[in-house]
């Protein structure tokens, strides 16, 4: 009897395969999960989301028109960062600006011409609208840097000696475009697997439970090691499918360079995928019902992953109480991979430890649902 | 094979429900009689049955006692015990999205089935359910009859020693019931097997070789069938009245009389049990009517069984009046046809509902009988035809014409999350009631019902039979001309199915019209009129007598009701 | 007519706070979201780890390096002794910064010529570069203007000041708490709209509803004031909390707030219910919410702005309600903005309520079967 359970194990297993198989080929939501979805969102994110400001709509003000002032206002034009708009009046610039048709403009007063020969100490004035404080604090050093740009070039052409006693020189690694596309879209990857990992799996159980179809499976020999296996294998493979298509996407279409090797890419994708493919799996051992399940995989997965996972956010930056919290979420550990692999190579430093924390978030959800899941119906 | 295929010690079962513990099996101890053969297990709702199937098949763990299923412990060699035993649940998890084959292969991998013998199994189990012609087609797509037969093929893949069915007929109607039964006996007699079924329908415990009676937990009786019905022999009479259409009051007289342990129309009689042997003429005293002594039933032991052992008694039934009698017929039906693209549900179908009485709508799965249903309700859009419910089209009437109908779902179709005073608060409300008459109608639903003491439970988490109660009450509230009743005592057991129409005779004589569904043929007995319906269209329309008497045919010139229906549907198909 | 939508609306009431689990879901993860979110979502550099490679150890590099190490954007993470080590500490996400000093900076800052300061920086989050470069090059003027005024330097005749308004210190909290105000209205409206008829469809209780005297547009009436009045409750808590704990400044008029948040509840419930007379499922009507929600939020403009997006995407942010009512939000707490200027927003908003509101009842009506 014993022995006839155990040869006939790698049987169940492959019926149960199949079986699952064939249950995401005539359903097309799993197939819609694993492939529409990450396509969908990364095309909506990809583009939705950017923050390379272009074309802002500046407002120059001149009081008075003369060359100096000619020459900074064209200064402005030349640059993609700003579309420029000529006011005469400061109320008039004021009101666009409240009117949100500007986001900050420039006084260039009356005596700009004057003020360049360095008699008047008064500094020019530069507003921009701070509700966005990012947005603001980005326009406000582009104006900076404009601005130094322009005094340079004149000052040299008036042969007026100039005196910068420190000069800066940054240098920025890795994006030296600062792309945000670049880390944007490795962290997009993330968000993207995170949803379709706890989809997929957070599902199927409660469906069965549902469905009526786990009490018949649970009355015949098979194992509970089977069941798992039987379920996790198949939406393993499609979610490795998903994150190959999520990548190329990345690669061809939004031209983030890969500067990790693959191999470290597919080791790592596995192990964030057993995690949140585990995460899904326990969900619906334990919620028993598909509302539930759903509910719960949306509310542990999405914001988070969107966040806290330092994919937009800088980690760094959050209270300590918020920082701990991230340590609880795998999406955390893979948006630095990916961000690394992507962008810098293969730096074992970063690698390793937060694979290894990939690792461990993955044993705990399937270990953990593995001790829940019982052949008892209580 | 001496040994009982199952054997219970002792065997004790709760439950936390809502942080009540709910006792299911209270030191049960019983064995199976050796040898093949159907054993049934029978009683009212909560007795205990699936918990005891569940047991056996290892899927729970007793907190007392021990279950021995063919020689193993069912809990601590539950792997082994799976691999010998099928167990059929109540509702057979099919995989709806697989087809019968594939469902078939899945089960067969699952139990272990070497695949050379995979070939001669399929054909044998396609020959006996008939699903031959279906292999290819997706569970889901399979008519409900269909699904238990292959959920049964499923089971049995792998030949068990012993078959666990949890209540297999449940929602399915006679003639699949027969056919599901000819594959069951088929396999006993050719097989020797050994199978432990539950059931809600007394015909089938009777048909069985040995019967296990349960009731809260512990064992009642156990033995042959004909050992229940065995006592009451020279108790069980049938009464019949001058007048057959007041059978309804003659029912009510005899089963408030004091020597009847049980009075239940049949035909145009009605069947009483007493409390003891008496000459039939002492009960007739002062009842202008006949008696006449029958052979007592199985049915008539297991009421008695139960009464005995302390089921609650007769109700004070409540008492309806309709508020407005509706001049005319309450339900006309005229060429009534519903189509779903490409199919046609129901088929020009012409019948009419006269205003008080008790009409049946009858029917094998897929016959358009929820379709009529739920079209004379408003619910579903007409495809064509004419159809007047206490005088108007309900789907185009205006919204206080929904007023004067009641409707109780075969689902259980009320809040769960709200108390019971909450739901029956918010139909009265609905309906239009207000103030003092809400609070009047309540008073009259607490006490008709008695659901009083149940007022602030949560109505999810009432037993069954309460919560039938309950939705019952909350279709009366606002006194409805027109009651529509969807199978509603579907998986209800036969006490609390009595029960239930004792309180549909109390609404007939108030002068309610009742339009009910039932797969129960003897409750087709209980109807005034009824129709049966097939593929869509009537079959036979009339008064229970009028249609047995279409079926009668020279071998039965009396047919019950359950081999009328079957004739009349099997007819059908051979024309 | 009014009391049974009365006693429907009590029953939706009670249907969802007598289950604990419903309640739970409505009141405590907004909060719990607001308080996390209020302090993850910020693109502000706090402390952001740095480390300093000094080649020239003079007491000018060393008063720059103070100034950095005295800045509360930064914190000094460890002092590297060889450029070997460089590229180690910000390829392991060590430190977001590396500041390297010349080393002959002081000397060249003594002999009156340009002394050079080094800044390496860890592009990954390009976002977060641009910032640390921002502020790092402010702690280099800051130190240029005070070297300058003490050796009697000419420094550039004219300087730039730029002031923000709405947000003097530019804090970005700011603009993310009142974005949250905006997105966690939106989820709680959606969850009870989108999910009540689906549920009682799930649960067979919809058959129940449409036998009972109710015409379609009181059920619709009945299922909507429940979204309404929940999610004013939350609007006025999340508002609440923005300004007690988060200390938000709310510049305008709580009239004109709170004339956003009706027409944005009701575009909202339009959408929630359009959803809920659409799914026959109780799973459907989570999916439908999920996939409404998600693009919602990610076109809102409320972490990106939408001027950054392609033109394409811009058009489609024109149909998304939280678009307009994030600039309502926005613009009455930080802007003090009053109705002139707002019309713009709200007039969308009523519409996409009307269009929405219209096609569900109408949904509602050639779906009851």
């Amino acid at each position: 009897m014993n022995t006839a359970a155990r040869t006939g194990g790698g049987r169940r297993l492959l019926g149960l395969l199949r079986k699952e198989w064939l249950q995401i080929l005539r359903d097309p939501s799993s197939i819609a999960i694993a492939f529409v979805l990450p396509v969908a969102l990364l095309l909506l994110f990809g583009y939705g989301v950017s923050l390379d400001s272009k074309h802002v709509p500046v407002g120059i003000v001149i009081e008075q028109p003369g060359a100096e002032a000619a020459s900074f206002a064209a200064a402005f034009g030349e640059s993609p960062y700003f579309a420029p708009r000529i006011y005469s009046t400061r109320q008039a610039a004021r009101a666009a600006l409240r009117a949100q048709e500007l986001d900050g403009f420039v006084v260039v007063p009356a005596d700009f011409a004057h003020r360049l020969k360095g008699e008047g100490a008064a500094p020019i004035q530069v507003i921009v609208n701070g509700v966005n404080a990012n947005s603001g604090r980005l326009l406000a050093a582009y104006v900076q840097g404009a601005w130094s740009t322009w005094l340079a070039r004149e000052l040299a052409a008036r042969r007026v000696p100039i005196h910068e006693p420190v000069a800066a020189e940054p240098r920025i690694w890795f994006n030296p475009q600062v792309r945000s596309q670049n880390y944007l879209v490795p962290g997009l990857l993330v968000v993207n697997m995170t949803l379709v990992g706890a989809l997929l799996t957070a599902l199927v159980f409660a469906r069965e439970w549902e469905r009526g179809t786990l009490e018949a499976l649970m009355v015949t020999p098979v194992s509970l090691r089977e069941i798992l296996l039987g379920k996790l294998l198949p939406y393993f493979a499609l979610g490795i499918g998903g994150m190959a298509l999520s990548v190329l996407m990345a690669l061809y279409l939004f031209e983030v360079p890969l500067r990790g090797s693959l191999w470290v890419l597919v080791a790592c994708s596995t192990l964030f995928l057993l995690a949140a493919l585990g995460m899904g799996l326990l969900i619906s051992i334990v919620a028993r019902s598909q509302f539930v399940a759903g509910m719960f995989a949306l509310l542990a997965t999405f914001l988070p992953a969107f966040l806290l996972s330092g994919f937009l956010f800088d980690i760094d930056s959050m209270p300590a109480v918020v920082q701990a919290i991230t340590y609880l979420f795998a999406a955390r550990y893979f948006v630095a991979i990916l961000q690394t692999l992507f962008l810098a190579g293969d730096v074992w430093g970063v690698i390793l430890p937060n694979a290894a924390a990939l690792a461990a978030i993955a044993a705990f959800f399937l270990g953990l649902s593995r001790r829940l899941l019982h052949k008892r119906i209580e | 094979m001496s040994v009982s295929p199952l054997i219970a010690e002792g065997l004790r079962k709760t439950f936390q429900s809502a942080g009540r513990t709910v006792t299911a099996l209270d030191g049960l101890s019983f064995a199976m009689v050796p040898g093949g053969g159907v054993t049934g297990l029978i009683g009212p709702d909560g007795a205990g049955k699936t918990t005891l199937m569940r047991l056996a098949a290892g899927l729970l763990v007793p907190d007392a006692g021990r279950i021995h299923c063919i020689g193993l412990d069912a809990t601590r060699e539950s792997l082994a015990v799976q691999a010998a035993v099928g167990y059929m649940p109540q509702r057979f998890g099919l995989y709806e999205d697989l087809t019968v084959q594939e469902n078939l292969e899945l089960y067969a991998d699952l139990q272990g089935l070497p695949p050379a013998e995979r070939g001669a199994r399929y054909a044998r189990l396609a020959e006996m359910t008939g699903l031959g012609p279906f292999v290819g087609r997706l569970a889901g797509r399979l008519s409900g009859g269909m699904k238990q037969k292959l959920g049964l093929a499923c089971t049995l893949v792998r030949p068990p020693r012993l078959l666990l069915l949890d209540e297999p007929t449940v929602g399915v109607d006679p003639v699949s019931r027969r056919e599901l039964w000819a594959i069951v006996y088929r396999l006993v007699d050719e097989e020797g097997l050994a199978v432990l079924l539950s059931t809600a329908y007394l015909d089938e415990a009777e048909r069985c070789s040995d019967v296990i009676l349960l009731d809260r937990g512990r064992l009642v009786d156990q033995g042959p069938p004909g050992a229940f019905s065995a006592p009451l022999r020279g108790r069980t009479f049938l009464v019949r009245g001058a007048d057959a259409s007041a059978r309804r009051a003659l029912q009510a007289r005899l089963a408030a009389h004091p020597g009847v342990l049980d009075a239940v129309l049949q035909g145009e009689a009605v069947r009483i049990v007493t409390t003891e042997a008496v000459a039939p003429d002492r009960l007739a005293s002062g009842i202008e009517a006949t008696c006449e002594a029958v052979s007592p039933r199985f049915e008539d032991g297991f009421v008695a069984r139960l009464k005995d052992a302390g089921a609650p008694g007769e109700l004070e039934l409540p008492r309806v009046d309709a508020l407005r009698r509706t001049p005319g017929d309450a339900i006309e039906v005229e060429g009534l046809t519903k189509r779903f693209d490409g199919f046609t549900a129901v088929d020009a179908l012409t019948f009419a509902v006269h205003a008080g009485e008790i009409f049946g709508l009858l029917g094998a799965n897929g016959a358009g009988k929820t379709t009529t249903f739920r079209m004379l309700c408003g619910l579903l859009p007409a495809s064509a035809g004419r159809l007047r419910v206490a005088g108007v089209d309900l789907r185009h009437a205006a919204a206080e014409a929904r007023g004067r109908i009641g409707y109780m779902s075969q689902r259980f179709s009320l809040y769960g999350n709200l108390s019971v005073r909450q739901n029956l608060e918010f139909f009265a409300r609905t309906y239009g009631l207000r103030g003092a008459r809400v609070r009047e109608r309540l008073a009259w639903a607490f006490a008709a019902f008695e659901l009083a003491e149940l007022a602030d439970a949560e109505a999810g988490a009432l037993p069954l039979g309460y919560r039938q109660r309950l939705a019952m009450a909350a279709a009366l509230l606002h006194e409805p001309d027109i009651l529509f009743l969807d199978e509603p005592t579907s998986g209800v057991d036969p006490l609390a199915r009595r029960e239930f129409w004792g309180r549909i005779y109390a609404l007939a004589e108030g002068g309610v019209t009742v339009l009910v569904t039932t797969h129960f043929m003897e409750e087709a007995e209980y109807c005034d009129r009824l129709v049966i319906m097939a593929a869509g269209a009537l079959l036979a329309i009339g008064t229970p007598s009028e249609v047995k008497a279409q079926a009668a045919r020279d071998g039965t010139p009396a047919p019950t009701m359950e081999e009328a229906f079957i004739r009349l549907i099997e007819r059908r198909e051979a024309a | 007519m009014g009391a049974r939508i009365l006693a429907l609306i009590v029953k939706e009431f009670l249907a969802l706070f007598r289950d604990k689990r419903s309640r739970f879901v409505i009141v405590v993860p907004p909060l719990i979201q607001l308080l996390v979110f209020g302090y993850a979502a910020t693109y502000d550099l706090d402390e952001a780890p740095f480390a300093v490679y000094d080649r020239d150890g003079g007491h000018a590099a060393r008063d720059l390096l103070a100034r950095f190490e005295g800045s509360p954007a930064f914190e000094l993470e460890r002092r590297i002794g060889s450029a070997g080590e460089i590229a180690g500490v910000i390829d392991a996400r060590e430190v977001l910064l590396v500041v390297q000093v010349d080393q002959r900076f002081t000397a060249d800052l003594a002999a009156g010529r340009q002394a050079k300061v080094q800044f390496l920086i860890d592009g990954r989050n390009s976002n977060t570069a641009q910032t640390v470069l921002d502020y790092a090059s402010q702690i280099v003027a800051g130190f240029n203007r005070d070297w300058a005024a003490a050796h009697g330097l000419q420094g550039p005749p004219v300087s730039l000041v730029t002031r923000a308004w709405y947000n003097p210190n530019l804090e970005s909290r700011w603009f993310f708490v009142t974005g949250l105000v905006g997105i966690l209205t939106l989820v709680v409206t959606m969850m009870v709209t989108a999910m009540s008829v689906a549920r009682e469809r799930e649960q067979g209780t919809f058959d129940q509803l449409l036998v009972t005297p109710l015409r379609p547009a009181e059920i619709l009436i009945g299922k909507a004031v429940p979204g309404l009045l929940i999610g004013l409750f939350e609007v006025s808590v999340v508002v609440l909390l923005a300004v007690v704990w988060f200390q938000v400044p709310l510049v305008g008029s709580l009239t004109v707030l709170y004339t956003g948040v009706v027409l944005f509840l009701f575009a909202a419930v339009g959408v929630g219910l359009m959803i809920s007379s659409l799914a026959v499922t109780l799973q459907q009507a989570l999916l439908g919410a999920f996939l409404f929600m998600v693009p919602a939020v990610i076109l809102s403009g409320f972490a990106t702005p939408i001027a950054n997006m392609p033109e394409p995407v811009q058009w489609l942010t024109l149909i998304d309600p939280l678009r307009y009512y994030l600039v309502i939000v926005r613009g009455v707490f930080l802007e003090g903005a009053g109705f002139g200027l707002l019309i713009h927003q709200m007039w969308p908003l009523a519409g996409i309520a009307l269009v929405t509101l219209v096609t569900a009842a109408w949904l509602f009506r050639h779906r009851m079967a």
